[in-house]
């Protein structure tokens, strides 16, 4: 079959992926944050499953569209995106690349430890947690008594 | 009953729960004390109303009539609903909104946990995602709880007559009945008075840090989780809620 001879492979798909941007924090891609849970083809079908980070995220369907308009792009006529919940998404499935743009980004990445290592903007150790919640589901708010900024922390679960 | 007839009423238990206290907890959007705390809100309905439509759309599933998610949350009217009657009592003042939120909350993260060791692998996946979210919600409303009743005379005062209010509506948690006979017996999900001595050891060491006194009455309201009898206020709740589907059926964006 030619179309199945044409078909790209399952790791230049996985690339293509790693070029979406998530859309609430575009300096990391789907794949960095985790929720590319298995790509796979099914004859002349693409199968992709994606996870929520959480149960509310309200990314979701913006971030289903931008994969199916990303693979589109790239000629895949035959797709189909499933949503999978188990198991649950986890903050360990960052990304090590992720984990460092967030932080040059001022996002402090996820510590087992429950907190931010440090503050991502100026390195100090001085830093208070003002809520458990920031702006999107998954990030809680700090702040730094060293440089006063507030940053966002990327709770660990 | 049948095992599916049990096990739908069961998961509308589930989503009308998360539902219901999803739209409350949203109603303070906008009008939390300070920023922190209402974007703390909104995110916490946030979660709620993400695990409602996980349950209430494995509820249209089981019951094989064709429902989604969103037909059951905006079609049904006050007496179809099967949800706790403390998740539909109206905010009262914020800490009103946190001791219920803690109220349910410990009682939702031992239900989850249990849920999630069960024989029904789509109950269990859903369980998983949505206690990770309930015991965060834990932290933050025992902490929250602890601040306040521990906090000033005012904050004490408020949070102990919230406790009063509200603590006869703890004991529905635990109140079994058919429905949670087939599914105990199913290996689906636990029998509700069973988690009582856990719910206990979760909220009685938080309110005494809190410095509050659990009221000595083991008296339950009871009703919303069978449908017997709401309060008044969920009808209200209702109207807001479905307003634009009933309004404009079929709307959409």
């Amino acid at each position: 079959m030619v179309a199945a001879m044409t078909r790209p492979s399952v790791d230049q798909v996985w690339e293509w992926l790693d070029a979406v941007p998530d859309p609430e924090i575009p300096v990391i891609s789907v794949v960095d944050l985790g929720i590319v849970r298995d790509v796979a083809w099914d004859g002349d079908m693409l199968r992709v499953a994606i996870t929520p980070t959480y149960s509310g995220c309200p990314a979701m369907r913006v971030i289903e569209m931008d994969i199916e308009t990303a693979l589109r792009d790239q000629g895949i006529a035959a797709l189909a995106l499933e949503r999978r919940i188990s198991p649950p998404w986890t903050t360990d499935w960052l990304s090590e690349k992720g984990r460092a743009r967030l932080e040059e980004y001022g996002i402090a990445p996820p510590e087992p430890a429950g907190g931010p290592k440090r503050c991502p903007n100026c390195g100090g150790k001085n830093v208070e947690k003002v809520s458990q919640f920031g702006s999107t589901p998954c990030k809680a708010h700090w702040r730094c008594r060293d440089c006063l900024e507030p940053f966002d922390y990327f709770k660990c679960i | 009953m049948t095992r599916e007839a049990a096990q739908f009423e069961f998961l509308l238990r589930m989503g009308d729960n998360t539902l219901i206290l999803g739209h409350r907890v949203s109603e303070w959007c906008g009008h939390a004390p300070v920023l922190e705390e209402d974007i703390a809100l909104a995110n916490t309905a946030l979660d709620l109303i993400g695990q409602a439509q996980m349950w209430l759309g494995l509820a249209g599933e089981v019951e094989g009539k064709g429902r989604s998610a969103d037909d059951l949350a905006f079609l049904r009217d006050a007496w179809d609903f099967r949800n706790l009657l403390l998740v539909e009592m109206p905010n009262g003042d914020f800490g009103q909104t946190i001791m219920r939120q803690f109220l349910f909350d410990a009682w939702h993260r031992i239900q989850l946990g249990r849920l999630a060791r069960g024989t029904d692998t789509r109950v269990a996946g859903i369980a998983a995602k949505a206690g990770k979210e309930a015991a965060y919600h834990l932290e933050r409303s025992s902490d929250t709880v602890v601040g306040l009743g521990d906090g000033t005379e005012e904050s004490h005062a408020r949070m102990q007559a919230a406790l009063d209010l509200l603590w006869p509506y703890a004991g529905e948690m635990f109140a079994g009945d058919d429905v949670d006979g087939a599914m105990a017996a199913a290996g689906i999900a636990p029998d509700p008075a069973g988690l009582r001595g856990e719910y206990d050891a979760i909220v009685g060491p938080v309110l005494k840090e809190a410095t509050l006194a659990i009221p000595d009455t083991r008296f339950a309201h009871k009703g919303g989780r069978t449908g017997a009898m709401h309060t008044e206020h969920l009808g209200h709740l209702l109207t807001q809620m479905q307003w634009l589907q009933r309004a404009y059926p079929g709307a959409t964006w």
